[in-house]
């Protein structure tokens, strides 16, 4: 057992780290920084390119595909590092990179892959995802956008929600059913959508923070070429599972200790007695359990790591980590407001940590959906994992058409 | 970065398993009970033959000179199968703490001795917290000479020597004694967990040896830390068994005519016992790194292992008990002696409260940067 890097890692380690020291300034973006959307947009497609120019837009990619041809480990340490700034890097990015290429690389031609790979990687491409519906989310196979064969195009007509950065998307990959009269999970095709098309309208979606990062996609008889089709007809369900393990394999979340910024915090509040809040015995079985759950979460994801870098594929056991982290997120953000009492709900001057816990305890109930709900993830974790019997299903089977909820 | 088992890890955690597996069945657990939770002797010999007693004890002395570990892997299986064995009170204990203070001429003279498992030793914690570092206690020193009555103290019963510790001053002496000597009386206690006999060891003028120089609370916490690393690894072999022993039952049971595991109750359930077992899985690897590495954060990450295979075992034995149903409650099934042992780990080292409010210690300390 070692924790540190082997010597190759560690090579590589202090190459991004030195060229991050030289190239990341310049694109960073500090937290008060008071910038538009379109500036932000315009900064991270900046970030992009300079990366690839520098061949670190994406490591595990071929060379002849524009990539660097490194491995899993390396494209973590990079992420590590880079982590390190606050480099602007929205989510139409890791669309794009780790969710879109990733499905017309297995699913699609070669054409289609040499038409958005490089564009891709040198940021010439914001990408959106259009799979979640308002009936289809933890039940994605349910979706009823319908794609209709019409001659070389396919004339599609439905309503996607949970969009993030359609308003400024060149193009979306999208779930549509192309065969409504077999069990839901076979009609299902994967198509790339170009955004500009006519008949897409795209409205935001007025979030619980109060912010707007989400939109409602309404397609009304959008015609979109065969050539976009990803994949067989039918094939769909594949391509969307390729998709979403593409994410789970990369989305590095933040290790931050808020455990550790608690007891800070909770050794400046002073309580009543005059005693600082830490010394409250209910408080530090709290923060106790956050920590250890936090380092528990940290170290189980080093065990991942050790399991990819053997070159053995993650097991449905890497669910738990998204699962831990949304719970630990909103567990911390309601103990950070505890530990200040009746004053932690208000946003006053200096205490600019409030605004944090504010919003991730908001942010929290969206990671405890998002990408694999609570119960959809323990539903995985004891199938696949521990062999227990799948759920009882009505729709196996049964043609969508004849679903109830179709 | 190499977060997991060698390949020699794996082999001694299959063997030892094996082991356990054809030599501890549930029987076993089932006559020690009725025998007064006298430790197995066979199964101890055939630990003994495998070498692993001595995992951690060097060479020089009798042992093999293994990382902690490996001694953790050991632990593991033994938690595994509950068994019936003074593993932890001899070796994470008594052995433990002769390496760590015992004068060249102590660790010559019982480190091979309990390597070989020819003989054994006992901890007396001064009285019932579970941990070293108390003023409060009834064990005195006086010229040379013990006096008191001691908290409760595992596998006393089967001791060749008592490992005592008694407030000095401003620290602490450890001593050690032969169990043999006339001052000395075991008065067994009746405990919750049947299968580890717990005693109060009664000192009257009883000369003992110094296991070195008094020691401070820093020393105790140390050794505290890492006894309780071992614990966590029993902890997280018991859970484990508890998991494992409930998706049996479950995948088995017809309940209105299907298996109680096709209820998504049942699998959420199960699934939160496999989500806290490998929090605690991942903090006690790491903390078994701290220890074999001295890791500045020694004190968190082992709290943190502590912390959380308290809590994966308590909450697996628990809902192994609750899955079993009515059949769970009878002498005959074998969840009853996890849900009484989970209890016992819980608290034998020092119990949740103790243990966090060290780590928030340990942690604001180092934000301090004390």
């Amino acid at each position: 057992m070692d924790f540190k890097d082997s010597p190759a890692e560690a090579a590589f380690r202090s190459e991004s780290r030195a060229w991050l020291l030289d190239n990341a300034p310049d694109y960073c973006i500090s937290d008060d920084a008071e910038i538009t959307e379109n500036e932000l947009v315009q900064k991270a497609l900046a970030w992009q390119r300079h990366k690839y120019t520098a061949g670190f837009a994406a490591i595990t990619w071929p060379q002849e595909m524009g990539g660097r041809g490194g491995t899993i480990l390396e494209a973590m340490v990079f992420g590590e590092e880079e982590a390190k700034y606050k480099l602007p890097m929205p989510a139409f990015i890791s669309v794009g990179l780790s969710m879109a290429i990733p499905t017309i690389r297995k699913h699609g031609t070669p054409e289609q892959l040499d038409r958005f790979a490089r564009d891709t990687l040198e940021g010439n491409i914001i990408w959106c995802q259009l799979f979640s519906e308002p009936a289809a989310g933890s039940d994605l196979a349910n979706l009823s956008t319908r794609a209709v064969k019409d001659g070389d195009n396919w004339i599609i007509t439905g309503q996607k929600v949970w969009s993030s950065w359609a308003h400024h998307a060149d193009w979306g990959i999208l779930l549509a059913r192309t065969n409504p009269d077999v069990p839901k999970h076979k009609g299902i095709s994967f198509f790339v959508l170009d955004m500009r098309s006519s008949g897409i309208e795209v409205r935001p979606i007025k979030q619980i923070s109060g912010a707007s990062d989400f939109n409602e996609t309404f397609l009304t008889e959008v015609v979109v070429p065969d050539s976009c089709r990803i994949g067989a007809e039918g094939e769909g369900w594949a391509c969307a599972m390729t998709t979403l393990m593409s994410e789970r394999l990369s989305s590095g979340e933040d290790d931050t200790s808020h455990a550790k910024q608690l007891i800070e915090l909770a050794s400046m509040v002073t309580r009543d007695s005059g005693e600082p809040a830490l010394e409250s015995s209910a408080l530090r079985a709290r923060i106790s359990d956050l920590y250890v759950r936090e380092e528990g979460l940290r170290h189980f994801t080093s065990r991942m790591r050790t399991r990819l870098s053997q070159g053995k594929p993650l097991g449905a056991e890497a669910a738990l980590a998204k699962l831990v982290y949304a719970n630990n997120l909103q567990e911390g953000s309601a103990l950070a407001m505890d530990i200040e009492e009746f004053d932690g709900l208000f946003l006053e001057e200096p205490h600019a940590h409030r605004t944090r816990s504010h919003s991730d305890y908001i942010w929290s109930t969206a990671m405890r959906v998002a990408g694999g709900a609570d119960e959809v993830l323990k539903n995985q974790l004891s199938e696949r994992v521990l062999g227990m019997p799948g759920e009882f299903r009505m729709d196996k089977n049964v043609p969508f058409s004849e679903l109830k909820n179709a | 970065m190499n977060f997991d088992l060698s390949e020699e890890q794996e082999m001694l955690r299959e063997q030892v398993g094996r082991l356990f597996t054809r030599e501890c069945p549930a029987s076993l657990l089932r006559s020690t009970v009725d025998d007064g939770a006298q430790y197995n002797l066979p199964l101890w010999n055939s630990l003994s033959e495998l070498g692993v007693l001595g995992a951690v004890i060097p060479e020089d002395l009798g042992g093999v000179g293994l990382t902690e570990l490996d001694l953790c892997v050991v632990l593991e299986q033994a938690g595994r199968v509950l068994a019936p064995i003074p593993l932890y009170s001899s070796i994470c204990l008594g052995a433990e703490i002769i390496l760590a203070l015992g004068s060249e001429a102590q660790q010559e003279h019982w480190l091979p001795k309990l390597a070989s498992g020819e003989k054994r030793a006992a901890l007396a914690y001064p009285q019932g917290m579970g941990v070293l570092a108390t003023r409060d206690s009834a064990v005195n020193l006086k010229s040379g000479l013990l006096s008191g009555k001691t908290g409760p103290c595992g596998d006393a019963d089967s001791a060749d020597i008592i490992v005592v510790t008694v407030p000095q001053n401003d620290g602490w002496q450890l001593c050690l004694v032969e169990a043999s000597h006339p001052g000395i009386t075991v008065e067994a206690l009746q405990g919750f967990d049947q299968l580890r006999q717990h005693s109060r060891i009664e000192f009257k003028d009883v000369a003992v040896e110094p296991l070195g120089n008094p020691v401070g609370a820093k020393t105790l916490e140390i050794l505290e830390c890492r006894t309780a690393v071992y614990v966590a690894f029993e902890q997280i072999g018991g859970a484990q068994a508890c998991l494992e022993m409930a998706l049996a039952y479950t995948k088995e049971r017809p309940i209105f005519s299907r298996p109680l595991a096709s209820y998504q109750s049942t699998k959420h359930k199960l699934a939160d016992v496999f989500v806290a077992i490998e929090l605690a899985r991942s903090n006690a690897y790491y903390a078994a790194w701290a220890m074999e590495a001295g890791s500045d954060d020694l004190v968190a990450a082992c709290a943190a292992a502590r912390i959380s295979a308290t809590q994966a075992f308590e909450l697996a034995s628990r809902e192994n008990q609750q899955l079993h149903g009515g059949i769970g409650y009878t002498w005959e099934a074998d969840c009853h002696f996890y849900y009484r042992r989970s209890r016992l780990l819980a608290l034998n080292c020092g119990s949740q409260e103790i243990w966090q409010d060290r780590l928030i210690s340990a942690l604001a300390k180092t934000a301090s940067g004390d």
